[in-house]
């Protein structure tokens, strides 16, 4: 005690009021971490900010469509000239027949009602303001009520993606950047006429959501897709809970702890580690042996192989969270239930699940939405391919076991499209509409765990 | 004191309950019980005493077969209750359980309302027919485990939203609405205030008339309050095990001597 206070005297000499070379140390390297940390956020924010600002710029635009109002006469002259009949209005000529013809005339006489002069302008000129081109659409109405011929009906056109453009602001109409391929200023200053004429709206694009997909960006929509995706996610949903739970509630509360319990725990972390082209060339060879079978062609590119597939690789992702989550409910909860007597089934069902529900949710939905926005796998299994579209006779028909396609898949096929104003506009309009089905899921996710934790 | 002892000698000689026989228990390599040999009368009291770590929760453990859900534990020797080996292939220990109720260490509340604690298990075990039998169960079980004023305005409230010491009554309560025939109780008052640790040795003392109660302690003063016989633990091996008064008067061994006083003194 004695050879303390020596110690003990300089010591006491030192306010409180300043601060101490130490303490003055230490709050400084507190500073640097902290300041480290902002910046590091910071960066992120920045990147995020980028990435959002890139696709809602050019993907809203994308949602809205400008239609020009036209009058369309289903002209017999054209339509009859090689007799009449169904027969006969199956052969026209998409090109001849319904864009130059059907479509250009229709265009020049409504702009020539309107007093917009259109003498300098031949039938290409115009028809290429609009969505005319390989109108098979127009052609199968014509065949399935051959009582149009003849009449004449408003309808709205959607205007050419390129003049799209134009019409946003997107390009300025000067110079050779300025100006959308293929157009010349003549067109441009026509499309301003029609504006201002009032022949030109601008809607809101609901078919957007239940078109199927199409090189034509005017039409292109994402209804089977989404369609295709919801009934994944369904598999997903039912195949990886289901297995993935009750797989985890074995190993958690009741596998014996051994060497084999071990080389499965390994195999599961591992199996999460795996890149999901993996599990797409997995589909793919589940899919020969089906052919092999007999019914593999039946199964291609539908909706139940894609989800099984996925929930393939969603199955690590639940196993873990589920496993984490059973783990963290405190052993005295089972020592407690089955101190009165519980059995162990009991004890987990009564007790365990409901208490590790909230995480069990929570990695079931990042688990889901993972698999939502996994393209490498379907484009092996054929849910890329475009053919689906026109297997699908309506985007909502599809069921579990008709051709499909998916959100990402369909993102990626508009990335991949010739025009720029579909690979710059539309497949930023698909990311958008999964994002936000994404957001949606998250929201779930933490109202389910919100409703979960109030009834403990 | 002495009349009461005079007593339980005679249930002594009448009744054994639960009798133990060179019981081991292994923690992996660790040997925490060593060839105890224990017989535990039935409507009595009995206090397992001994300095913290020497095995007095996991020998009691052995007696309703909460070790099995441990991996690592490994029990040897021979316990039986009302002379039926309850480590045989045939005994269910679910049903063992509902046979011999637990009260833990750390207050261990299921995370529901205060009704469905106490509820749980005679839901489980069929006690009741009726929603009223049921209602009436669990107002019973709350009196007993002096909680009732204090939750019977809140039954449908969390159990977890209780005080320490109200969890471990809730604990309590919960054990003895199953109507168990033994009450493994270990440290039930090492959370409560004196008043309330008062209640629970009065009812400990009230569930003497129908059950046999074995209570783990670090108190001195209550061991002396309530049980009847005493057993010593130290080091994994069972010291000295005797009634109460001679026990705390009279020790035979040294380390109880020692351990005693060093305690009381
Ligand atoms: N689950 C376990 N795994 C391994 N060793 C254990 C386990 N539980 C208890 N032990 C060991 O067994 C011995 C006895 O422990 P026990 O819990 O029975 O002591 P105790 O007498 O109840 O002590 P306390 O009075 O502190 O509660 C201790 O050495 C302890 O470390
Ligand atoms: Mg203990």
């Amino acid at each position: 005690m004695t050879d303390m206070t020596p110690e003990a005297t300089p010591r006491a000499a030192q306010s409180l009021f300043t601060r101490t070379d130490n303490v003055r140390r230490r709050y400084r390297r507190g500073s640097v971490l902290k300041y480290l940390g902002l910046g590091a956020i910071g960066l992120v924010l920045f990147f995020l900010c980028v990435l959002l600002w890139s696709i809602l710029s050019r993907g809203i635009p994308a949602f809205f469509q400008y239609q020009a109002e036209i009058q369309l006469y289903y002209d017999p002259e054209i339509l009859e000239a090689d007799g009449t009949g169904p027969e006969a209005l199956g052969e026209l000529s998409l090109r001849s027949d319904l864009e130059r013809g059907i479509f250009a005339q229709s265009l020049r006489r409504t702009l020539e009602d309107s007093g917009i002069d259109t003498a300098a302008f031949d039938d290409g000129d115009l028809s290429a303001l609009i969505y005319a081109a390989n109108r098979r659409d127009v052609r199968d109405e014509l065949v399935a009520d051959p009582d149009l011929v003849g009449q004449t009906v408003t309808v709205g056109v959607p205007i050419s993606l390129n003049i799209t453009r134009y019409l946003t602001g997107g390009l300025s109409g000067e110079g050779t950047s300025g100006m959308p391929p293929g157009f010349n200023r003549e067109q441009l200053d026509l499309i301003d006429q029609m504006v201002a004429a009032g022949l030109v709206d601008r809607n809101f694009n609901w078919g957007f959501f239940t078109n199927e997909y199409s090189q034509s960006g005017e039409v292109a929509g994402i209804g089977p897709a989404l369609m295709g995706s919801a009934y994944m996610m369904l598999v997903v949903l039912v195949f990886s809970l289901v297995f993935g739970v009750a797989a985890s509630i074995y190993l958690e509360e009741f596998a014996p702890k051994n060497k084999f319990t071990d080389f499965i725990e390994i195999n599961i972390a591992n199996l999460a580690a795996v890149p999901s082209i993996v599990f797409g060339i997995l589909g793919a060879a589940i899919l020969l042996t089906l052919g092999d079978l007999g019914f593999g062609s039946s199964i291609r590119g539908t909706a139940l192989l894609g989800g099984i597939v996925l929930s393939l690789m969603t199955l690590p992702t639940i196993v873990i969270a589920t496993r984490s989550a059973l783990k963290a409910v405190p052993p005295s909860i089972r020592d407690a239930a089955l101190g009165v007597g519980a059995s162990k089934l009991q004890t987990v069902f009564h007790h365990t699940l409901p208490l590790a529900m909230p995480g069990i949710l929570t990695g079931t939905i990042i688990g889901i939405a993972q698999a939502l926005g996994e393209t490498a796998p379907l484009l092996l299994i054929g849910l890329s391919v475009s053919t689906g579209a026109s297997i699908l006779s309506s985007p909502f028909t599809g069921g579990l076991l008709e051709q499909a396609q998916s959100m990402p898949t369909v993102v990626y096929l508009f990335a991949q499209n010739q025009d720029l104003p579909v690979r710059e506009g539309l497949a930023q309009a698909a990311i958008i509409v999964m994002l936000a089905l994404l957001f949606a899921l998250n929201i779930i996710a933490i109202l389910l765990r919100r409703r979960f934790e109030r009834r403990w | 004191m002495k009349d009461q002892r005079l007593t339980d000698r005679e249930v002594d000689m009448q009744d054994i309950k639960i009798s133990a026989h060179g019981v081991q228990v292994f923690y992996g390599d660790t040997h925490a019980i060593k060839d105890v040999d224990v017989e535990i009368a039935d409507k009595t009291v009995t206090a397992f005493i001994g300095p913290s770590g020497c095995g007095k929760s996991t020998f009691l453990r052995c007696l309703n077969r909460m070790n099995d859900t441990i991996d690592a534990a490994r029990v040897e020797g021979d316990i039986r209750i009302d002379g039926e080996d309850i480590y045989d292939a045939r005994v269910d220990p679910v049903q063992l359980r509902a046979k011999v109720g637990m009260v833990f260490q750390k207050p261990n509340p299921f995370p529901k309302s205060i009704y469905d604690n106490v509820a749980y298990g005679p839901r489980i075990h069929g006690l009741a027919k009726t929603k009223g039998d049921l209602d009436n169960i669990v107002e019973q079980a709350l009196r007993r485990a002096a909680l009732w004023n204090e939750a019977k305005d809140r039954l449908d409230k969390p159990g977890t939203g209780l005080s320490g010491g109200q969890q471990q009554r809730l604990c309590i309560a919960r054990a003895i609405a199953t109507e168990p025939e033994v009450l493994l109780m270990d440290e039930p008052c090492s959370a409560l205030d004196p008043i309330a640790t008062g209640q629970v040795e009065e009812l400990i003392d009230e569930l003497r008339s129908n059950y046999s109660v074995v209570i783990v302690t670090h108190s001195m003063q209550q061991a002396a309050r309530v049980s009847q016989k005493t057993a010593f633990f130290h080091l994994g091996n069972l010291v000295e095990y005797d009634e109460t008064g001679k026990i705390f008067t009279n020790p035979q061994d040294p380390r109880t001597e020692s351990y005693i006083s060093g305690r009381i003194g």
